[in-house]
């Protein structure tokens, strides 16, 4: 079997927003929010991605669908239409204009991010309105095929935001994305405001939509349980930086990176009896604004070694498609979802 | 021993045009000082309205109408007393003065519980001014601490940041910093760590956990994700609908549930067993409508065990215990037990 053809390829991605200071908002620094971050998303797969609050996810997904401009970096994105790729980070806004309706971004805030003034109707016209997609008949058409595919009906449809609950209002910000037919969807915490009952369904209907439409989704999550549950390859961020980028079984069954292993063994877990067997992380978070020399990592890293502390890692392919941003990578025995028995 | 808080029979309504959402209807449970009681329940269930509730802030046009709410407190001499918040007067001064030193609520949304106007540490450093009497100096140093026990980069630096500076964790721990910082005798938790990845998360709950251990705080836990409730909850309430329809010991409810809904809710989060990329379960239908008053089992209509319909609708609400500690509110439950 083929691999799908890449969708997506991110190359060195940097973000830095500056820090002013003082009346004449004189530039005294810089947040390293994203600092190089390379990974690619393949035709209809979903990559997770995961990592410490603050490390740049957010970031990183409003780039790939154009709302932040890079530093610098590569953002190479396959059209459908059979055209060649396109770097997103230097593409002028012209044509930027003409792709962004291929990348649609679903919010963590269910709450936030549909304008209260607005029926759903309108919500979920409005893309395809601005991109002029459609009108008339054929807007009406698309915009009650969207509310369907969600699992709300038409009626449905005059009704404003505020008459829906949390999971009922996160379908209509699905069925907004969904409306232009996407081939890539960041999604940022999409179920993190919602009870497990409806991050489910939301989950399930995503699932369809994905098999349905062989579209692909950046998932953005804090829930490892989630992100195994639904990410072919996952990307861990820590301060910038990828620290892991791997196949999920293989991530989960053996992490190759000190801070994928912390992160695995304080999954919550619903078994008393697991309890106990964290590693528990000591010393301060890096800061983005004055980064460490050396691994972002080492100053919590339970393995620190003096190389750790003065040269900063690079990304290595440990085996076929697991690569880790560690000196020791190699011969670190880390241990794994299976060996820990959490509950993922 | 005096529970820290008892709470009976509370109920809460919104008096909306289009009619009367019993967001709260009948609840009761009992606190004790140094324990952490877990509430879950689907969204819109009525869990942030307790936390209001005693704190006196539930927002109009809702209304607490009746019920107890039974605060203790500690005077000098030792002989604890217990007060009802549902007399006081929402804008009195004992009802504000409970809210500064007796709790203090983490918030489910971290962007309203700060002024957008002013940095986080302003923020923290007159709450402590205010309710624990310290000069400026001594609360500068005692809030640039506290943001350092919940995990936050450069406090001394990040204390002058305004609140949209940070990214939604740092929000998140600032907040909680400032619930924290005045020792709360009893602390209410709304969804505290959603924002935060597992480690970080981690290190919150030990946190929390060391200032029970120190102080006896007694908290009250909101929270979809289910493994922190197992790992810092001594009991668990569920709640579906306004009412409660099990509540046991932690360990008890995950290995032994007997609810429907509880059963149900447990199984919707992926486990070991779930295969990849497949569906996960789920809880067929919604909520009631909000206005409806039912008076059987709210959970009727959605519950895939009671075939026998006459007797869940019909049958009025009862949290009937089933073991020490252990109440169950179906009306099959010596069917299913
Ligand atoms: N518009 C901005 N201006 C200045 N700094 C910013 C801006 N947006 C984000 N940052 C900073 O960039 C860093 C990364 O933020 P980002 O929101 O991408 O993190 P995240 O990984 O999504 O975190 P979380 O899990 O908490 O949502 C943070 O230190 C944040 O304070
Ligand atoms: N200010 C308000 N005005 C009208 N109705 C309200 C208000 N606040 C809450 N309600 C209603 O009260 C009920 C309970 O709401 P509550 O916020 O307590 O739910 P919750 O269990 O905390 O849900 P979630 O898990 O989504 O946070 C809901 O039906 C809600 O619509
Ligand atoms: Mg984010
Ligand atoms: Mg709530």
């Amino acid at each position: 079997m083929s691999e799908p053809e890449i969708l997506l390829e991110v190359k060195n991605l940097k973000k830095h927003f500056p820090i002013y200071r003082g009346v004449f908002k004189r530039i005294v620094g810089y947040v390293k929010a994203v600092d190089g971050v390379s990974f690619t998303i393949r035709s209809g797969e979903t990559v997770g991605l995961v990592g410490e609050s603050g490390c740049g996810k957010t970031t990183v997904g409003r780039m790939v669908m154009g709302a932040y401009r890079p530093t610098s970096g590569e953002i190479w994105f396959k059209p459908p239409n059979g055209e060649p790729p396109v770097d997103l980070a230097s593409v002028d806004s012209r044509r930027m204009k003409a792709l962004r309706p291929h990348i649609q971004m679903v919010f963590q805030d269910p709450f936030a991010s549909l304008n209260p003034r607005m029926t759903i109707r309108e919500i979920i016209a409005e893309p395809l309105v601005v991109n002029k997609i459609a009108r008339g008949k054929e807007l009406e058409r698309r915009v009650r095929e969207s509310i369907e595919m969600v699992g709300l009906q038409t009626h449905h449809l005059s009704r404003y935001p505020h008459a829906f609950s949390g999971g009922q209002r996160q379908r209509i910000s699905i069925a907004r994305a969904m409306g232009l037919f996407p081939s890539l969807v960041v999604a940022d915490e999409p179920t993190s405001a919602l009870d497990v009952s409806v991050q489910a369904q939301i989950v399930n209907l995503a699932l369809d939509i994905q098999s349905r439409f062989g579209l692909a989704y950046l998932f953005i999550s804090h829930d490892l349980g989630l992100i195994r549950h639904f990410s072919s390859r996952v990307v861990v961020m820590y301060v910038g930086h990828v620290m892991e980028y791997a196949p999920a079984e293989s991530l989960f069954k053996r992490p190759r990176h000190p801070y994928t292993e912390a992160l695995l063994s304080n999954v919550p877990t619903t078994r008393p009896n697991l309890l106990g067997r964290k590693i528990i992380l000591r010393g301060e978070p890096a800061d983005p604004a004055n980064p460490p020399p050396g691994c972002p990592f080492h100053t919590r890293c339970l393995y620190v070694q003096d190389i750790c502390r003065e040269v900063m890692p690079s990304l290595e392919e440990i085996e076929p498609e697991h690569k880790s941003a560690c000196h020791f990578a190699g011969t670190l025995d880390l241990t794994g979802c299976d060996a820990l028995g959490c509950v993922l | 021993m005096v529970p820290a808080l008892v709470v009976e029979d509370l109920r809460v309504y919104f008096f909306l045009e289009q009619g009367v959402v019993r967001a709260v209807d009948g609840v009761t449970f009992s606190l004790a000082p140094g324990r952490t009681l877990g509430i879950v329940g689907e969204s819109g269930s009525g869990k942030s309205v307790i936390g209001q509730s005693i704190l006196r802030i539930v927002p109009p046009p809702g209304r607490i109408v009746g019920g107890k709410i039974l605060l203790r407190v500690d005077d000098g001499d030792g002989s604890p007393q217990q007060i009802d918040v549902t007399k006081l007067h929402p804008n009195s001064r004992q009802a504000r003065s409970i809210r500064g030193r007796q709790v203090a609520m983490i918030f489910q949304e971290p962007m309203n519980s700060f002024s957008p106007v002013h940095t986080v540490g302003s923020q923290i450093v007159e709450a402590l001014m205010l309710h624990a009497q310290v000069r400026y100096d001594e609360a500068r140093d005692r809030a640039v601490e506290m943001l350092r026990r919940v995990g936050i980069p450069q406090p001394e630096i990040r204390i002058d940041a305004y609140p949209h500076q940070l990214s939604g964790g740092m929000r998140q721990r600032a907040m909680i910093a400032m619930a924290l910082v005045c020792n709360p005798k009893i602390l209410i938790a709304d969804e505290p760590t959603t924002a935060l990845d597992v480690t970080i998360q981690a290190q919150i709950l030990e946190l929390l956990k060391s200032l029970q251990k120190e102080f006896g705080m007694a908290v009250l836990f909101i929270s979809h994700n289910l493994g922190v409730i197992a790992e810092i909850c001594h009991d668990v309430m569920v709640v579906y609908f306004g009412k409660v329809m099990e509540t046991a010991p932690v360990e008890t409810l995950f290995r032994n549930p007997i609810h429907p809904y509880t059963k149900a809710l447990l199984k919707s989060v992926p486990g070991i067993d779930t295969p990849v990329r497949h569906h996960l379960a789920t809880i067929e239908g919604t909520l009631p409508e909000p206005h409806a008053n039912i008076a059987g089992c709210p959970f009727f209509g959605r519950c895939t065990v009671c075939t026998d319909g006459v007797v869940c609708s019909d049958e009025p609400y009862e949290l009937a215990k089933v073991a020490d500690d252990h109440f169950v509110a179906c009306p099959q439950v010596c069917f299913i037990a």
